[in-house]
């Protein structure tokens, strides 16, 4: 119950704030244009997602298989593998590996599973220092905030509110509100920490299981240098990123920056396959993987769910997402926002708590539309309503099942129900409409703030139809 | 398919309590294409309110009732994309496993959204007997991505000599309906259809048609209340209006 008002607390809270609004939409007409344009051909679009979704798909069916070959291929290259079932696990293992270093700083590339576990936050209190260095995660680490958008998490932003930032925090730098200015600052900054940091943390886009290749692609130089400029490079991700084999790569890679941010190519991909060689010049002496399960298998054990796993992150159903243009990543509370977080959220962290984001959703179908591995993710936020009021749903291990039913909108559906499945009751209810229409409340709730009301018209189509002699059977 | 002998015709209940006429132009386009159209007249609703609010029970009930209203192996039309696509794709996973399933299936195939039904099927030929009007048109998210229709609304109003067709940005986006939404989020819908009605109105538009009467109650109740704004009419009123000669 309290979830509801925070929740509904927060949208108008991002409703209230044009400005943020009208920058938003700026960008996703912007960022929509720009994949289009990557697309010229429909037809071929569509054999490109459903290749990539293939790909995704054949590597969830034998996922156990290949998290196994996984392990040994880079265990044989030199990559120590870990297994974490839950985020405490997760950050414990990090910061043991970095505590037996004695390492006490970190630059980071961008990841979204290091935000899944507050990462950032567990290390801090235990005295080490983690500096983002992807931009966009720069600017929100600076502000205190946590992501509003998986690849593009500082959107919410615009460049006057990054200079303030930057004033605010490096009082020593001039003023400015140039982009390419501030960049620059920020780029020198990051610099210096990449020198002297004693650890890189990074995620991971895909794990090849044939090769025990992990494969990272970015646009800013920073992945590369979190991942090989310091001695330790730990990265972190979900146990369902593996990949079956190296061939299955290009076609990932191709779809992936064109759906996300409409780039043909991102600038930077990188493929690591093994710490400092010892004939190598440079290199982290040492590369760890954290492969994170957290609620990944219950939701892999799903029919009904599994689908939700081929997730690329590449953040086109966000991009394309009618509500999530309207009051932004903020709003929905949650690590991962837009459909794609309506989706895992609910099913990572449980119903009771996160199944009201599912109520955010017209069931467009703008998101399932660009997804560029095909997830049905209308479908799956109406399932998660379904299951989100009632226990007899689906196989799912989801927790919170049943807890947003309230007894008054079920016996509300009810008596819907009774009312619409009998021809003679219904028959009643339409005559009644019609006859007494001058009765039709002229206030309905939150739909007459924006609009009237509808008024039922004096005959209706069954009388009409009736009326000009068309069969009844 | 080729033209049928005989069609089924599902009304909807919005269209026929709030839009009855929407629903008798759509059958009076069809009747004079040569097809015969039954309305039975015990049907009520395809269920999808319940549906898309999690109650699957209830919808089933719902549905249920309406699916006996067709029996005949012959094409089910409905002047409505997110009530054909709740019969064409919800239909089936709602009776999965369920004695109806096979029977829901083969009426599932042959169930089309009325627009596409005239130029897929019938391939109807209009002549534009109307005045001059410039019209924006707005498709429904259920016409466009469940039902694969949003082609023929457009060479539909393509075939009509005297009308301009006027071109919104985003025209791809939802307006904000969503059945429920709009009322459990109202402030998000209340949102979405201020972007909506402010593309739709740029564009110059005296008058903005639809697929879907969902859409229209919602985009015309705004309209209504924001003043000084185009009419909104479904599109099988739109076209009966304009190519039918007055008795």
């Amino acid at each position: 119950m309290q979830q509801t008002e925070v929740f509904s607390q927060r949208i108008n809270k991002a409703l209230a704030n044009h400005q943020a609004r009208l920058s938003l939409r700026d960008t996703m007409d912007r960022l929509k244009l720009k994949r289009l344009q990557q697309f010229p051909d429909k037809q071929h679009l569509d054999e490109l997602r459903h290749q990539a979704k293939s790909i995704r798909q054949k590597a969830l069916n034998h996922l156990p298989d290949l998290l196994e070959q996984l392990e040994k291929k880079l265990t044989e290259n030199g990559i120590k593998v870990h297994w974490a079932e839950a985020p405490e696990q997760a950050n414990s293992i990090i910061h043991e590996i970095l505590n037996k270093a004695g390492a006490k700083s970190v630059v980071k590339g961008k990841s979204m599973v290091s935000e899944e576990i507050d990462m950032n936050a567990y290390l801090e209190q235990r005295g080490i220092e983690v500096i983002e260095s992807d931009l966009g995660e720069f600017i929100i680490q600076l502000a205190h905030e946590p992501p509003s958008h998986i690849i593009m998490p500082a959107i919410h932003k615009n460049a006057r509110d990054v200079a303030k930032l930057f004033h605010q925090h490096f009082p020593e730098l001039a003023y400015t509100e140039d982009v390419n200015e501030l960049t620059l600052s920020a780029r020198k900054i990051l610099r210096d920490r990449f020198a002297n940091a004693d650890a890189g943390i990074s995620g991971v886009n895909f794990a090849v299981a044939e090769t025990g290749t992990l494969c990272l692609v970015e646009n800013e130089g920073n992945g590369r240098l979190s991942t090989t400029t310091p001695d330790i490079h730990i990265a972190i991700t979900g146990i369902e990123k593996v990949i079956e084999k190296l061939e299955d790569l290009p076609p990932l890679l191709n779809i992936l920056p064109k759906t996300a941010t409409g780039q043909p190519v991102t600038t930077y991909v990188n493929m690591i396959s093994s710490p400092r060689k010892a004939h190598e010049k440079d290199g982290p002496r040492q590369v760890h993987l954290v492969l994170l399960d957290n609620t990944r298998s219950d939701i892999h054990s799903s029919e009904d769910f599994i689908d939700t796993l081929r997730c690329i992150r590449c953040g086109s159903c966000i991009n394309h997402c009618p509500v999530y243009v309207q009051v932004g990543g903020h709003a929905y509370g949650s690590t991962y926002p837009g459909p794609i977080g309506t989706v895992l959220e609910p099913q990572r962290i449980g119903l009771q708590q996160m199944g009201n984001l599912t109520s955010a959703c017209t069931l467009c179908g703008a998101c399932a539309e660009v997804c560029p591995v095909q997830i049905p993710l209308p479908s799956l936020i109406n399932q998660l309503r379904a299951e989100s009021i009632s226990t007899q749903f689906s196989d799912s291990r989801i927790s919170g099942k049943g807890s947003l039913r309230k007894r008054s909108e079920a016996l509300a559906w009810k008596l819907w129900s009774v009312t619409y499945a009998q021809p003679w009751l219904y028959g009643i209810f339409r005559w009644t409409a019609t006859r007494l229409r001058f009765l039709a409340p002229s206030r309905l709730g939150g739909w007459t703030k924006y609009r009237t009301s509808p008024k039922p018209a004096a005959k209706t189509l069954h009388e009409l139809a009736r009326q000009q002699g068309f069969d009844n059977e | 398919m080729s033209k049928p002998q005989d069609i089924y015709f599902f009304g909807t209940c919005l269209i026929d309590l709030l839009y009855p006429k929407a629903g008798l132009a759509g059958m009076q386009l069809i009747q004079r294409e040569g097809v015969n159209v039954i309305y039975p007249q015990n049907q009520a609703c395809c269920g999808q309110p319940a549906f898309n609010s999690g109650y699957r029970e209830q919808a089933r009930d719902v549905a249920r009732a309406l699916f006996n209203c067709f029996p005949k192996d012959i094409p089910l039309v409905v002047p409505s994309g997110s009530c054909a696509g709740m019969i064409k794709l919800h239909w089936p996973e709602l009776f999965k496993n369920k004695p109806e399933e096979t029977a829901v299936k083969r009426l599932a195939d042959q169930t089309y959204e009325l627009t596409q039904f005239l130029t897929d099927v019938l391939d109807i030929k209009l002549e534009d007997l109307g005045q001059p009007v410039k019209v924006a048109i707005h498709t429904s998210c259920a016409a466009r991505r469940e039902m694969q229709a949003a082609e023929p609304i457009e060479k539909l109003v393509d075939q009509l000599n005297h009308v301009e067709k006027l071109e919104p940005h985003n025209k791809e986006e939802c307006c904000g309906f969503g059945g429920t939404f709009a009322v459990k989020q109202a402030d998000i819908s209340g949102a979405m259809v201020e972007d909506k009605t402010r593309y739709l109105k740029d564009t110059g538009a005296e008058l903005v048609l639809s697929q879907d009467c969902g859409c229209l109650m919602n985009i015309g109740g705004a309209f209504e209340k924001q003043g000084n704004s185009p009419a909104t009419k479904h599109i099988a009123e739109f076209l009966w209006e304009r190519t039918h000669a007055a008795d």
